[in-house]
């Protein structure tokens, strides 16, 4: 009789202990976007179906990224699931810091996810972050200041239709700019821009044995367009321009073109915030008649840190973040418009989205951005407005320094391109590729 | 022989001290006008942003967004813990400076500062990787121990200019009375003292509410004090201006009270040896 009190006793014990080990408090490491505040309000629903509870940590983009890479690169376990996106995950795939997430259950439907953005977030073809939501960039335009110019937007511009329309659009005298882009320092931000439409200009990055090319003809051709259009057309001091001051301005009827991420199109067609949102259309990003478009591929995805002691509990988020029924939740709660886009297959062949006026031009741009051939010339990286190296960041944050300093007047494009070409060099040198 | 000032120079050195006053004063203002500003409304000219409808909607999605009051309070321990551990340590040493230098002490002074001058980020790794290993990695205690580490050469300093200013002929009459090393600190040095260390104290807590970079790097979900709470509304892609203005009125409200009642202490301990 004692001994099966005794069994009985200890059963109940790891039955609470193995209950109490299943139920764990995830630290989620963030950005600050409508996206994301809008999956913290709705974790209630992951913490009734899981027991898991979760404790978020929100920042800026770029200070989450320094956050985060220096917790996983010394394995620090602060967090459980980051937040990361296309330019990190293969990178740290490849170094053995993610968590592979090749054993996610036949419910959740990996081959679902659109083959752009697994294969951005995959290394060697092992998917190691799941897309939360991902984003091209597309043009974004007033059609009535576009039919008042006499134009009539094509499906697919080209580059010389657009800074045409750009000039046509621009009425100084009652503060419309034909054009806004990014001028930005940094290289998520103006450099991104301008790599991607370089892009379009057959420009490249660095040639097959990864010396720069920012001497070549392509590249002086790209920054000499964007500076005589912005100069006629953009807004006045446009070099410190980003996403954020582009919106502002478009969404107050100052722009009559915006290209920009297509997560901007929920935005500029939103009645409450934008003053023009009954007026805006969509196009492609423009081409150069060159075979490659200027539009770039973006994801904010969820990550498993290597470092965690929660793998599968942190597992189990992520299936819930990114899963159907996840998106199913959000348009239950807060209508199709707001479900994030650009990451499952599927949410672009239902009915109920693909009526949202912006849905098909965001697929569209999505799945014509190549990120293993995003050069007209071949080039040995991965990536579309970057190039998928740990180096990269620090280099094209410094090269898009001397661009906007171009774009402000304080020195030539030909110099830009020169002081570009020798940054690039000598950090390609020092950290042994060349 | 004191210079004689006119009245017309009176009002235009009052008028230009009022307008510097304004020009500094004016992003704090504009931060807490727009925080009662809708998203919209927050990007408008500056004329429809005055003109437009005010409500206190912003301050309720921050509450309920973020945790305010663990962020608070965790920037009150860190901010107060930081700096009474650092008085602790420094009384004493700027006592020895002070009354009982070696030939070191100026050269010991002068180190002391120049840790001010290197660059945080350079010292990052190591010490995010000694957290690591001593458990401090998201914990008040550590924050409180990088804190009081930072800002101790400040404290140093400060208080050897306030002891430099004691005439030592007083803790020499206080040692031939018998008092020992601990009640000449105590009873003598301290009570003299305290106009420089109450200024000390002010300026540091301030210094350690504002610090951004290790209370961002260190911290995760426990520990983060307010300057995390005020990262985590801005963005770069999406218009966060007004949640972000109100969660920045809501950091800075404190310790700009407290600036605001103790200002005549903060001015006499940063001016303090200026003038002889």
């Amino acid at each position: 009789m004692k001994l099966r009190n005794a069994l009985c006793a200890a059963t109940a014990v790891s039955v609470m202990a193995a209950g109490a080990a299943h139920a764990e408090n995830l630290v989620i490491a963030t950005v600050n976007n409508g996206d994301m505040i809008r999956m913290q309000g709705l974790t209630d629903d992951f913490t009734a179906k899981t027991g898991h509870t979760v404790e978020w940590v929100t920042l800026e983009e770029n200070v989450l990224r320094q956050r985060v890479t220096t917790d996983i690169t010394t394995k620090g376990g602060a967090f459980d699931i980051m937040t990361i996106g296309m330019y990190e995950t293969p990178i740290w795939g490849a170094n053995g810091w993610l968590v592979p997430l090749d054993d996610l259950s036949d419910g959740y439907n990996v081959a679902d996810i659109l083959p752009a953005m697994a294969g951005g977030l995959s290394h060697d073809g092992t998917l190691f972050a799941a897309p939360f939501y991902g984003e091209s960039s597309m043009i974004m335009y007033r059609t009535d200041l576009m039919a008042a110019a006499g134009l009539e937007m094509p499906t697919a511009p080209s580059w010389s239709f657009i800074a045409k329309a750009a000039r046509e659009m621009t009425d100084r005298d009652n503060e419309i700019n034909g054009i806004c882009l990014r001028g930005k320092a940094g290289w998520g931000e103006g450099g991104a821009f301008i790599t991607a439409m370089s892009n379009s200009f057959g420009a490249r990055w660095f040639d097959e044995d990864w010396n720069a090319q920012f001497d070549t003809r392509e590249w002086s051709d790209t920054l000499n367009f964007f500076v005589n259009m912005m100069g006629d057309a953009g807004p006045a001091g446009y070099a410190t321009n980003g996403f954020n001051e582009n919106l502002s301005l478009f969404q107050q009827g100052k722009c009559g073109m915006w290209i920009d991420a297509t997560v901007a199109a929920s935005f500029v067609t939103n009645p409450n915030d934008s003053l023009v949102a009954d007026t805006v259309s969509f196009a492609l990003a423009p081409d150069n008649g060159m075979g490659v478009r200027s539009n770039w591929l973006w994801a904010w995805a969820l990550a498993i840190p290597a470092g965690t002691q929660k793998k599968m509990a942190a597992k189990q988020f992520i299936e819930w973040a990114t899963s159907n029924g996840y998106i199913e939740l959000v348009a239950e709660k807060e209508g199709w418009a707001n479900v994030p886009p650009g990451a499952r297959t599927s949410l672009y062949q239902n009915p109920n989205y693909t009526s949202v006026p912006f849905a098909q031009m965001t697929l569209d741009s999505i799945l014509s951005a190549d990120p293993n051939n995003s050069t007209v010339d071949p080039s040995p990286y991965v990536g579309i407005q970057f190039a998928a190296i740990p180096e990269f960041a620090g280099i094209a944050t410094e090269v898009s320094q001397e661009f906007s300093a171009a774009y402000a007047g304080q020195q030539t494009v030909a110099e830009a391109l020169a002081k570009a070409q020798d940054i690039t060099n000598e950090a390609m040198e020092a950290a042994g590729y060349r | 022989m004191a210079r004689t000032v006119t009245t017309h120079r009176k009002i235009l050195t009052t008028l230009l001290a009022w307008a510097v006053g304004l020009l500094i004063f004016f992003p704090i203002f504009w931060i807490i006008v727009l925080s009662f500003k809708s998203e919209g409304d927050a990007i408008k000219t500056p004329i429809q942003v005055l003109l437009s409808a005010w409500s206190f909607d912003n301050y309720a999605t921050v509450q309920e967004r973020s945790d305010y009051f663990k962020h608070f309070s965790n920037s009150v321990l860190i901010s107060l813990g930081s700096t009474f551990l650092g008085i602790l340590i420094a009384v004493p040493a700027a006592w020895s400076m002070a009354f009982v230098p070696s030939k070191r002490t100026r050269g010991i002074l002068m180190w002391m500062l120049s840790t001010k001058m290197l660059p945080a980020v350079g010292v990052l790794y190591p010490i995010y990787i000694g957290f690591i290993r001593l458990g401090l990695l998201d914990t008040r205690l550590g924050l409180v121990l990088i804190l009081m580490l930072i800002n101790l050469p400040i404290i140093v300093w400060m208080l050897y200019t306030y002891f430099k200013e004691i005439p030592v002929e007083i803790l020499e009459a206080a040692r031939m009375d018998g008092a020992r090393l601990r009640e000449e600190l105590l009873y003598v040095l301290t009570p003299m003292a305290i106009p420089g260390i109450a200024s000390t104290i002010l300026l540091n807590v301030i210094l350690a509410w504002n610090e951004a970079f290790w209370t961002l790097n260190l911290t995760a979900a426990k520990a983060a004090p307010l300057t995390a709470f005020i990262a985590s509304y801005s963005s770069p892609e999406g218009l966060f201006y007004a949640k972000l203005s109100a969660a920045s009125v809501m950091a800075i409200a404190p310790i700009l009270i407290m600036g605001w009642f103790s200002q005549k202490q903060l001015v006499r301990g940063l001016t303090f040896g200026a003038v002889k």
